[in-house]
């Protein structure tokens, strides 16, 4: 088998005395496309905040690229090759589409320490390659993206990480609010980072979706990873068993 | 108005959006040309065509205009400033007092006057700039809101200016610093320091982060911009604005006072506001505010001009700042069903 790109040992968040998270065991492979699937408020998205750093785990490892990692917070797992694309749209409305896909690490033509200047014409040209890779279609980059259709938004969102990650893009829900044409859009980026080879992690509550675009997908239930089944040994049935507790009771122990 | 933001919209797909500075400037344009139909018909001469009065208006707005600079960056960035007119009052003061003549024999510091003109000037910028960012720290790590911070930096820092000479006023600066604010010198501040900052809002690593703050903070902080140190850093960059202001002021008046720049950080605000700062954040530009001012220098000289008491200017400013923020309020509404 490949090798492995990211593993969780054990990892815990408990909010107080809520038990968010318990003891999750998960390995993605190099070039791996995995869904995570689960009721709301089945820790996903806690899974997901943990692996990067968005908040710091109670307990429990991780592994990123053969490493054991202890992010301080998601600018160093952002740092390490690990892109997020947030549930709520982690843009900045007023900006442009360079602007945005360069936010926080702006390239710059001359150093003047916070008041360097931009290069924008090198984020415009870099920008418009990244959308072309990923296949995004923006007809005026330099519209703030406040006037962008939610679909076109997202895309921005998936191309920025797409454009910047090179070992691992976790996606949020990517689609929850978009219209069917959109989310056929961000599907077909998503494939096209599967050519690619990018290993993803999808969290998504679409099974139609989630069985079109993934190898394996991974059940939660109530803080816990209950199942963990490739997606062409399985089905939907199976699937919504596992998510509404029918089956897999107990944990499962995988890898 | 209206028309131009329902074109914009349904155009944003294929065409750059109209700037929103060229409403302001179309709006500037009208006003004067009401006070100039208006000046013909009740006072028999003309508004615009009056050098003099054109000086008078730009001199008049310039110094509240500096400040404005640096309201409209903390606007951008979602925040607000109240208590630069309180720092004006502060920092003249205390700056005075570095810059005053030996031939002065009641000098705050009699052992040092006649100090070169670069000492008050320091003085002005270090105070202004530690205001500032007392404001911007208290924002930023205990996260009040920055009308609180702001609110009681302007309580504080007018204590500070009465409590600094007991209520006096400090007087007979030296030559050099009476020359800071004399004749068109204050426009010509206004001019380098208003070019200096859109350049900086506008080309640097440093604007964008600003806008990115104000427009989405959540996502600054996710992509890694350092949002505390930011703020910071543009809430004390609009307390040296407001110290420059104060000694333009102090220079210009050969004196400073406690009492002085009272209410100026409303007007600074109004400004900004009128040249289409929103008060949302992440919208707005130096360009703009700079219309804005305009605006602002042309209605309250229209007034004077139309011989209207100067009890009414006070009322109709009032009504100037709300109208403004309706404005605003007005655009974003419009936005938010447009999306």
């Amino acid at each position: 088998m490949s090798k492995v790109i990211l593993e969780t040992r054990g990892l815990t968040k408990r909010y107080g005395g809520v038990h968010a998270l318990e003891d999750a065991n998960f390995v993605l492979h190099e070039g791996e496309h995995v869904a995570v699937v689960g009721d709301n408020g089945a820790g996903k998205s806690t899974f997901v905040r943990q692996i990067t750093a968005v908040e710091q785990r109670t307990s429990g490892q991780i592994f990123f690229d053969g490493r054991e990692v202890n992010y301080a917070g998601p600018l160093e797992a952002r740092e390490s090759g690990m892109e997020t694309v947030f549930q709520n749209l982690a843009l900045a409305d007023d900006l442009d589409v360079p602007s945005n896909l360069y936010l926080g690490r702006e390239l710059i033509k001359f150093n003047l320490g916070p008041f360097s200047i931009l290069d924008r014409k090198a984020m415009r040209e870099r920008t418009q390659a990244a959308l072309d890779r990923t296949a995004v279609r923006i007809p005026n980059l330099s519209n703030p993206i406040r006037n962008m259709s939610g679909g076109q938004r997202q895309c921005v969102a998936i191309a920025r990480a797409a454009a910047f990650a090179s070992k691992l893009i976790i996606m949020d829900e990517p689609t929850a609010a978009l219209g069917v044409q959109e989310t056929g859009q961000v599907e077909n980026i998503i494939r096209g980072l599967k050519e690619r080879g990018v290993p993803l992690i999808l969290v998504s509550h679409n099974l139609r979706q989630v069985f079109d675009l993934v190898d394996r997908i991974v059940v939660f239930r109530r803080g816990r990873i209950v199942a963990s089944l490739r997606a062409d040994e399985t089905d939907g049935n199976d699937i919504v068993s596992y998510i509404t507790g029918v089956k897999g009771q107990s944990d499962v122990a995988y890898v | 108005m209206a028309v131009s933001a329902v074109s914009a919209r349904t155009d944003s797909q294929s065409r750059p959006v109209r700037p929103p500075e060229m409403n302001v400037f179309i709006g500037l344009l009208v006003i004067a040309l009401v006070f100039e139909a208006l000046g013909w018909l009740f006072i028999g001469q003309s508004f615009v065509f009056n050098l003099q009065r054109l000086q008078i208006i730009i001199l008049q707005v310039s110094i509240v205009g500096i400040i404005a600079i640096g309201v409209t960056q903390v606007i951008i960035t979602g925040g607000i400033d109240l208590s630069s007119g309180s720092i004006v009052g502060a920092t003249a003061m205390i700056a005075m007092s570095f810059a005053q003549s030996s031939d002065y024999a009641r000098a705050v510091y009699p052992a040092l006057t006649d100090l070169p003109v670069i000492v008050p000037i320091l003085v002005a910028l270090v105070i202004g700039g530690l205001a500032g960012s007392i404001n911007g720290a208290l924002i930023a790590y205990t996260k009040i809101p920055p009308f609180i911070a702001t609110l009681g930096m302007m309580v504080a820092a007018r204590g500070v200016a009465k409590w600094y000479t007991k209520g006096q006023p400090v007087s007979f600066p030296t030559e050099s610093y009476a020359w800071i604010g004399a004749g068109l010198n204050p426009v010509i501040i206004f001019l380098v320091l208003a070019l200096l900052f859109h350049l900086a809002l506008k080309y640097t690593v440093y604007g964008n982060h600003t806008y990115a703050i104000g427009s989405n903070q959540q996502a600054a902080r996710v992509s890694g911009i350092r949002v505390e140190r930011h703020l910071v850093m543009v809430y004390a960059i609009a307390g040296m604005l407001a110290g420059i202001a104060a000694l333009v002021l102090s220079s210009k008046n050969v004196t400073a006072q406690a009492g002085m720049g009272m209410m100026y950080e409303l007007d600074a605000i109004a400004m900004a506001v009128i040249g289409g700062v929103s008060l949302a954040g992440g919208r707005g530009s130096v360009v703009g505010t700079a219309l804005g001012m305009l605006i602002f220098g042309v209605i309250i000289s229209g007034f004077t001009f139309l011989r209207i008491d100067a009890y009414y200017q006070e009322m109709i400013k009032g009504v100037i700042i709300v109208a403004a923020v309706v404005a605003d309020v007005a655009r974003q509404q419009r936005r938010a069903k447009a999306v």
